[in-house]
């Protein structure tokens, strides 16, 4: 199990159990966050679940796939600590895990 | 407005469950128009994922968007419906006859027996980046779609994106405007290689200009833009005096007008009897990934279930009275005539 926290926009906080091999736009649906709309349902086709990762947890979640990196043309407000959230597969590593939610999808 | 088509039933959504809900109106005997927001079938399948492999359609271990598309066109074929693509239904009415009145947004008028709302997660519509005041400057300066090209003849046109999108109407757009800036967040574009080395060529000629950067604001007045303000990736900002600029973000899925029918709705789904699968209005019928009841499974499989219940109760709105004897395909000569194999 790994907590997850996402962080609205407006700076409420929540805090979520993770299964490992889960993804974190899958935890994310399942928990009925905010803010996550997975479109595509997690074929990293519609780039609906953009999320901001935490600067002190970027190196864990990895950097982007190039499939990835294709479908960030299609989000908004795309920084240094953007990600898909259904191409962070969450392991035992990523326990404490913070992300932000774009005030916005689209 | 033009005559309208009478058929038996207007298909909305030519998705998976759209298509197959031809096959089995067909088998009934029950003409269908089928009309969808995109220009050519597949529904979320050519849209979102046309080449991503689905490993649960029985008996095709896998299968990509696109060819489960193309399967289902072969199957339909037999019952040539009518297909009426970059149509977006915007009215349905119940006429004191008992039929439908449907019209869509190109001003195509339909007469039916029923409806079936086939729209998967809704209608297909351009993603409007949540530039703060952008609403402002829609359809005046702002476009999200090019319905006709010489509107923005002579003006400071800022595309922005980097998919094919972007940079056909990059190339379509470039002799024709005054000036021409393409803004992307990379060096880099998920376009086609030609269309990408076309505009570098423009570029080097000093025709256009391609800049790196991302959209934070927008200047103007009255919903005439003067310039958008960019957040460049060094993190300066600066502005780009453009008059008319075109987002190019993909799509997203809205509801859209069905929401306007007075439906019962269940958080933008549509609630459905499981036996028949229809509406609480009688005679509309929603099936596939829109509807909702109990035990709901947004699987494709679902959709094709949901599919053959309803036809059986459409054949009854088209023939009251009439017994419907139930029949195989392998063993009903009069399937197999319909179906052309016979």
């Amino acid at each position: 199990m790994a907590k997850i926290t996402f962080i609205q926009h407006n700076g409420t906080e929540q805090t979520v159990d993770g299964l490992p091999g889960m993804s974190v736009m899958e935890t994310a649906v399942k928990n009925m966050v905010p803010g996550i709309d997975a479109d595509c349902g997690g074929a990293c086709a519609c780039a609906t679940c953009h999320v901001y990762v935490e600067p002190e947890w970027q190196g864990k979640t990895g950097a982007r796939n190039p499939m990835e990196e294709d479908m960030l043309d299609f989000a908004f407000d795309v920084r240094d600590n953007s990600r898909l959230s259904c191409q962070i597969k969450i392991s035992d590593g990523l326990d404490g895990l913070r992300v932000k939610v774009p005030e916005k999808q689209f | 407005m033009s005559e309208a088509i009478t058929t038996d039933a207007v298909i909305i959504g030519a998705g998976p469950c759209g298509l197959f809900a031809v096959f089995e109106l067909g088998l009934l005997d029950i003409k269908c128009h089928v009309v969808d927001i995109l220009d050519r079938p597949g529904g979320q399948c050519a849209e979102l994922y046309p080449e991503k492999p689905i490993y649960d359609i029985p008996a095709l271990p896998v299968v990509t968007g696109a060819e489960l598309t193309s399967r289902l066109m072969e199957q339909i074929k037999p019952f040539n419906p009518q297909f009426h693509f970059n149509h977006m239904v915007t009215g349905c009415r119940k006429l004191d006859d008992g039929d439908f009145e449907v019209t869509t947004d190109g001003g195509t008028v339909f007469r039916s027996k029923v409806v079936v709302i086939a729209a998967g997660g809704g209608s297909f519509q351009p993603k409007k980046p949540p530039i703060p005041g952008i609403d402002a400057y829609e359809n005046t300066s702002v476009f999200y779609s090019v319905k006709k090209m010489e509107t923005l003849r002579g003006k400071d046109v800022l595309i922005v994106g980097g998919g094919d999108s972007a940079l056909d109407w990059t190339l379509n757009l470039q002799p024709l405007a005054k000036s021409l800036t393409l803004l992307h967040r990379r060096d880099d574009f998920r376009a086609a290689p030609d269309s990408v080395k076309k505009m570098r060529e423009l570029v080097a000629d000093g025709k256009m200009s391609f800049k790196l950067g991302q959209v934070t604001g927008l200047k103007g007045d009255n919903g005439i833009l003067s310039a958008a303000t960019v957040k460049g990736n060094d993190g300066a900002s600066f502005d780009i005096a453009t008059n008319a600029m075109l987002p190019f973000f993909g799509l997203t899925m809205k509801l859209g007008p069905v929401a306007d029918w007075g439906l019962n709705l269940n958080e933008n789904l549509i609630p459905v009897d499981t036996e028949k699968f229809e509406t609480s209005t009688p005679g509309i019928f929603a099936i596939g990934d829109i509807n909702t009841y109990p035990g709901k499974l947004k699987l494709i499989l679902s959709g094709f279930h949901e599919a053959a219940l309803m036809a059986q109760k459409v054949f009854k709105y088209k023939n009251p009275g009439e017994r419907l004897l139930f029949q195989y395909t392998t063993s009903s000569s009069s399937l197999q005539k319909k179906l052309g194999v016979n």
